[in-house]
């Protein structure tokens, strides 16, 4: 495998992300980057609770880690912008994960805002990373805007449904230039491991993690999933075929 | 053997028949008919409390909100009879002034709280929009989140809240028995059903970002007609504004202070409510308050609850010191936010003290 892949001018060992939303404590962070080998930890801006002293995000976070900043709680393009500035302030970073949600019913994202906000926030010199509903052409428009990567649900968020949006997504993993991260719907180390061996260069896993009853164990087991499909990938995976085909072929005898 | 029964099924597909040809089974009935089934039927209560749970988790993970109201008026003109702050009451009116509002803001941020509720009764001269307004104005300088519980406003009244900081808005309905509503409400504003109903919309439409509706358990003889029609207005809230995010609570009625008789909800009928309300509101905020005691509150936790008061005070400040005796209601949880959290923790949950980032 390849020791390491490029995304946003960073060189990266691990191709997990975690968020750290819905963790049931902070204090399992270190922990969890220990473990797991994770580089990169998206934190919610509307999580880190600049006021008060209690429960801060930041300072579980240990010092190598790359933030991510995600704009969550963003309904429209401008109101992920001034979450993205406020983010990239608390944390001194300018990786910014660009999730726009208007419908608190599905929690899918709005492609045409985050389109919008990707040309707003790559202006301003953020390293973007927009999450949206798996689409080629709103990626390519993305990439157009200066996107680093492309980051499409694979189920909607919280279901651990797998990847579902497949068909959607192959595509862009064959036209788009930057990495795609598959987001959202990764339930199992099952998951992750297809995410890798469809060819995404990265996962970001959340839920299934921090919900389990072990999450630093989970963290290691979808760790370990991401380098199996990834090494799988890279050696090139067999394809499936519809009939039975012996080892040793019948027709031997005819050459 | 089946032919015993053979009849009794015949009789019973006539009657389904006859049911579903007088409601509308176009529109999602299924849904309907399954809400009032989970509340008048024995069921399970093991297995909505595991589904539940499941529910609340993968939506909310591991996570509970923690805030606290501040009580900053008790001026009401109101008649309702079930109400501790009612007009037909005669307790000591109170309304903090601006440099109250101050010391009892900086008591409840030392505490650690980064989002407060402030509530006011209904009295339009004592509490008037350009008091509330200033008291926002002084919130906001502390809060991440400014929630107001006050009367029902007009949509550009709203809208200068909004502007202002706030970034939700409660409104119980306290029953949706609209008849019913009328007899317990004997006069004031509050009378005008409709304008109380409406104005969560009137509130989405000046821009919150968070609505919380809910009845008040325990007036009704009845609770599950207001329980349906609490989740049935929250469905219809998602599928209307779903931008918005909703939040509905369940608080139960004391009886100590209602002039009307109540009809308290078993604690196994409330739990029940909450599951089931989680069940057909797989995302909603469900928010308990210090009403409840601390073995109710304890026990829910994971179980679908999302939101906590802590610290509450039902007398008009409180927070910094106990300025008045009347109280909305009574307290039933009164410990601190510190042994409210280490419960939380002990749980293997993780107190959040903001929904909300001010842009």
């Amino acid at each position: 495998m390849n020791k390491y892949f490029e995304i946003a001018g960073k060189k990266l060992k691990s191709r997990l992300f975690i968020g750290t939303g819905k963790l049931p404590t902070y204090k399992i962070i270190p922990n969890i980057v220990k473990q797991s080998g994770v580089q990169v930890l998206t934190v919610a801006v509307r999580r880190i609770n600049p006021k008060t002293k209690i429960e801060n995000v930041l300072d579980y976070i240990p010092k190598d880690i790359i933030i991510m900043v995600n704009t969550s709680g963003a309904r429209n393009a401008n109101e992920a912008v001034r979450i993205a500035e406020i983010g990239a302030e608390l944390t001194n970073s300018n990786w910014i994960k660009i999730e726009i949600e208007a419908d608190t019913r599905y929690l899918v994202p709005d492609n045409e805002e985050t389109v919008k906000a990707t040309k707003e926030l790559v202006r301003k010199g953020f390293k973007v990373f927009p999450y949206i509903t798996p689409d080629l052409i709103t990626a390519k428009k993305l990439v157009d805007a200066g996107a680093v990567s492309v980051m499409p649900l694979g189920s909607f968020i919280g279901t651990n449904k797998g990847i579902t949006a497949r068909s959607l997504i192959e595509p862009m993993i064959k036209e788009i230039n930057v990495p795609i991260i598959i987001d959202a719907g990764i339930g199992r180390p099952s998951h992750a491991a297809d995410a890798m061996e469809m060819g995404a260069q990265a996962v970001l896993v959340n839920t299934s993690i921090a919900i389990s009853k072990d999450p630093v164990k989970m963290s290691v087991a979808m760790s370990k999933a991401v380098i199996a499909g990834r090494i799988a990938y890279e050696i090139g995976i067999l394809k499936e075929k519809e009939f039975a085909m012996p080892s040793s072929p019948l027709t031997n005898f005819l050459r | 053997m089946f032919s015993d029964i053979i009849g009794f099924e015949t009789k019973q597909f006539k009657r389904i028949k006859k049911i579903i040809n007088d409601i509308d089974i176009s529109y999602n009935e299924t849904d309907r008919l399954q809400i009032v089934k989970f509340l008048n039927f024995d069921v399970d209560i093991e297995k909505l409390a595991l589904r539940s749970k499941e529910l609340t988790d993968y939506f909310f993970g591991k996570t509970i909100l923690l805030y606290t109201p501040l009580y900053i008026s008790n001026y009401c003109i109101n008649g309702c009879l079930y109400c501790g702050f009612s007009a037909l009451n005669k307790i000591k009116r109170k309304k903090l002034s601006l440099n109250d509002v101050k010391k009892e803001i900086i008591s409840i941020k030392e505490k650690g709280f980064d989002t407060i509720l402030i509530l006011t009764g209904e009295d339009r001269r004592n509490s008037s929009l350009e008091y509330i307004l200033k008291v926002i104005e002084i919130a906001k300088k502390y809060f991440s989140e400014i929630l107001i519980e006050i009367y029902p406003l007009e949509e550009y009244e709203y809208r200068k809240l909004v502007n202002n900081g706030i970034t939700g808005v409660t409104l119980y309905q306290e029953t949706y028995d609209k008849k019913f509503y009328d007899r317990i409400h004997k006069f004031g504003p509050k009378k005008n059903f409709n304008y109380r109903l409406d104005a969560v919309e009137r509130a989405i439409n000046a821009g919150v970002k968070e609505v919380n509706i809910g009845p008040l358990l325990g007036l009704n003889k009845n609770y599950d007609f207001d329980v349906y029609m609490t989740v049935i207005h929250g469905q219809y809230i998602q599928n209307n504004y779903p931008e918005v995010e909703l939040a509905i609570s369940y608080p139960r009625i004391q009886s100590s202070v209602s002039k009307i008789k109540t009809y308290p909800v078993k604690d196994i009928d409330f739990a029940k409510i909450i599951f089931i309300t989680r069940l057909f509101l797989n995302r909603v905020g469900i928010n308990i308050s210090t009403r409840e005691p601390q073995y109710m509150r304890d026990n829910l936790i994971g179980l679908g609850i999302t939101k906590m008061s802590a610290e509450a005070k039902t007398t008009v400040g409180g927070h910094a010191k106990n300025f008045y005796d009347a109280k909305q209601f009574e307290i039933n949880d009164n410990r601190n936010l510190v042994d409210i959290i280490k419960v939380l923790k002990l749980k293997n949950y993780r107190p959040e003290f903001t929904n909300w980032v001010k842009i």
